[in-house]
């Protein structure tokens, strides 16, 4: 799915530079950021916080049969990394392929350019890491 | 507590697989007319239709699917309700027909699953099937659905140990239960090698991993159980119907290698039927993808947490061996049209319940449970089938 303009620019913060959420009253910290703690509902106070950007492969898979838009991208390195601070997250593994990639490596964020199908022209740019040598 | 019981009285599905010749309303129209016929009713008795359908929006450009069926199917002005739960679509729209009996709202409903998926392109399938997931924070980087299985299955391996060869056995097992059933894709048996040697699709889940695209329907007509002897030989009682939620995006699980909305679903479904694993003789799980089944055998208590994979390799899931599962072919071999799998899965148990499964049927078989799943694990729909006559 392509996404608009307004999706695109409302996204900026987290995506750019992966503005996160946390409870004042549990501690959890939320990427994406959440506006309601999902243990403390009603009783939990919601704040910004960030991340360092720093983390750890949980799990990954190389890619080998893309979505529409990615199509010029396989073979990709996807993977959830665990954050530092706590939170898991969906992201691409940049620079590298699968071989490369174990569980439990280290990881950094980067920016980067994610897609640029859109037919009106638009870039997406986010978030993907790199294994830190 | 439940008003009424409720019983299958006629079930009813399309064969699966590509069908380039018929679409939607040709798909769903046939099943819902072999489910009346199983049940000796003319249609004027039904009184509410629900049915599960995924994405007929992005895959035929149609909403509004609830009108569309009582339209086709001659049913105005009954109400008819569309159920959308991504891949447990069909069995979510069971628990609501079950529901709508029970409470004695209606006398006579006919649940419908359907999807019709080849009338565009693959990549346009794979971004359909992503609306299961998070679209923003899973599917926007990069993820597909076989590439968010994978990262449950490196981890199944990681942590139990799981090799690629005993997923690949759960594939093997079920083509060969597809190669006994005329209603499935593919009824070619394979071998460990032909899944194996497979295209990598997202390492390490492979094409002969993953269920295929498929186009079909099912459908169930449910009654209340006191007037079900009257319309069905042998009645199909729901002795359990249960349902769970969990996270939309995998990366929020604390496990990646259970899915607790199984855990939780099949917990109250042996509950409320007042029965364990064990009393269960056949049963269909989700098997999107093999991994899938192996984690389902687990999460169902069939077998050990982590015993998954070897308990396939081993043999036990095979038909009639410790416990039958997935008959049918599964959704790896008897396709998985997905708002159609729930229903159908339900369509399968009632067959062998009633020893109609010719070529697979599982011996004195009394007891069946379905388990369907959407998306990656955010719901889980399990229900629990017995023989009553």
């Amino acid at each position: 799915m392509t996404e608009n303009i307004a999706i695109t620019w409302r996204r900026i913060p987290e995506r750019y530079r992966l503005a996160g959420s946390q409870c004042t009253s549990c501690k959890t910290k939320f990427f994406p950021p959440r506006k309601l703690c999902p243990d403390c509902r009603r009783k939990g106070k919601i704040e910004s916080c960030g991340f360092s950007g720093k983390g750890k492969i949980y799990s990954f898979s190389e890619v080998h049969s893309a979505p529409a838009g990615l199509e010029l991208e396989i073979p990709y390195v996807l993977a959830i990394v665990q954050l530092e601070e706590g939170p898991k997250l969906t992201a691409q593994v940049a620079d590298c392929h699968g071989c490369d990639v174990q569980v439990g490596a280290p990881v950094e964020a980067v920016f980067r350019k994610i897609r640029s199908d859109d037919p009106e022209g638009l870039l997406h740019y986010g978030y993907k890491f790199r294994l830190v040598k | 507590m439940l008003m009424r019981k409720v019983a299958i009285v006629g079930v009813g599905m399309t064969k699966f697989g590509e069908d380039w010749k018929r679409g939607f309303r040709d798909l769903i129209l046939e099943a819902g007319k072999k489910a009346l016929e199983d049940s000796n009713l003319h249609g004027a008795e039904i009184d509410g239709l629900f049915c599960g359908t995924m994405a007929p929006g992005p895959l035929i450009g149609q909403e509004h699917a609830g009108a569309l069926l009582a339209d086709w199917m001659g049913l105005n002005p009954i109400p008819s309700v569309r159920v959308e739960a991504a891949c447990a679509s069909g069995g979510v729209a069971l628990r609501q027909g079950f529901m709508a009996i029970a409470s004695g709202l209606h006398d006579c409903v006919v649940v419908g699953g359907v999807e019709k998926m080849t009338d565009v392109s693959g990549a346009d399938v794979i971004s359909a099937l992503g609306g299961a997931g998070d679209q923003e924070w899973e599917l926007f980087p990069g993820a597909t659905f076989p590439a968010i299985y994978a990262l449950a299955a490196r981890r199944h391996m990681l942590e139990y140990g799981t090799t690629e060869e005993q997923m690949a056995s759960v594939a093997v097992k079920n083509h060969l239960n597809g190669s006994h059933n005329k209603y499935a894709q593919f009824q070619n048996p394979i071998t460990i090698d032909t899944v194996m040697k497979s295209k990598m699709v997202a390492s390490p889940l492979k094409v002969f991993d993953c269920s295929p695209v498929t186009d079909g329907a099912a459908a169930l007509v449910l009654m209340p159980l006191e007037k079900a002897k009257s319309h069905a030989e042998i009645p199909v009682e729901i002795v359990a119907s249960a349902q769970a939620s969990d996270t939309l995006a995998l990366h929020d699980r604390k496990s990646l290698t259970e899915l607790n909305a199984t855990k939780v679903a099949a917990k109250k479904a042996y509950e409320m039927a007042k029965v364990r694993p064990s009393d269960i003789d056949v049963a269909e799980v989700h098997d999107c993808f093999t991994i899938a089944e192996v984690m389902a055998i687990e999460d169902l208590g069939f077998v050990k947490k982590g015993m998954g994979g070897k308990a396939s390799a081993d043999g036990k899931t095979a038909l009639n061996a410790d416990i039958s599962i997935n008959t049918s072919g599964g959704l790896k071999a008897c396709g998985h049209p997905v708002g159609a799998t729930g229903i159908k899965q339900a369509v399968e148990i009632s067959w062998q319940l009633r020893g109609q499964a010719n070529g697979r049927q599982v011996e004195n078989a009394e007891i069946g449970l379905t388990h369907n799943v959407g998306g990656s694990g955010a719901t889980c729909a399990v229900h629990i089938l017995k023989r009553a006559d």
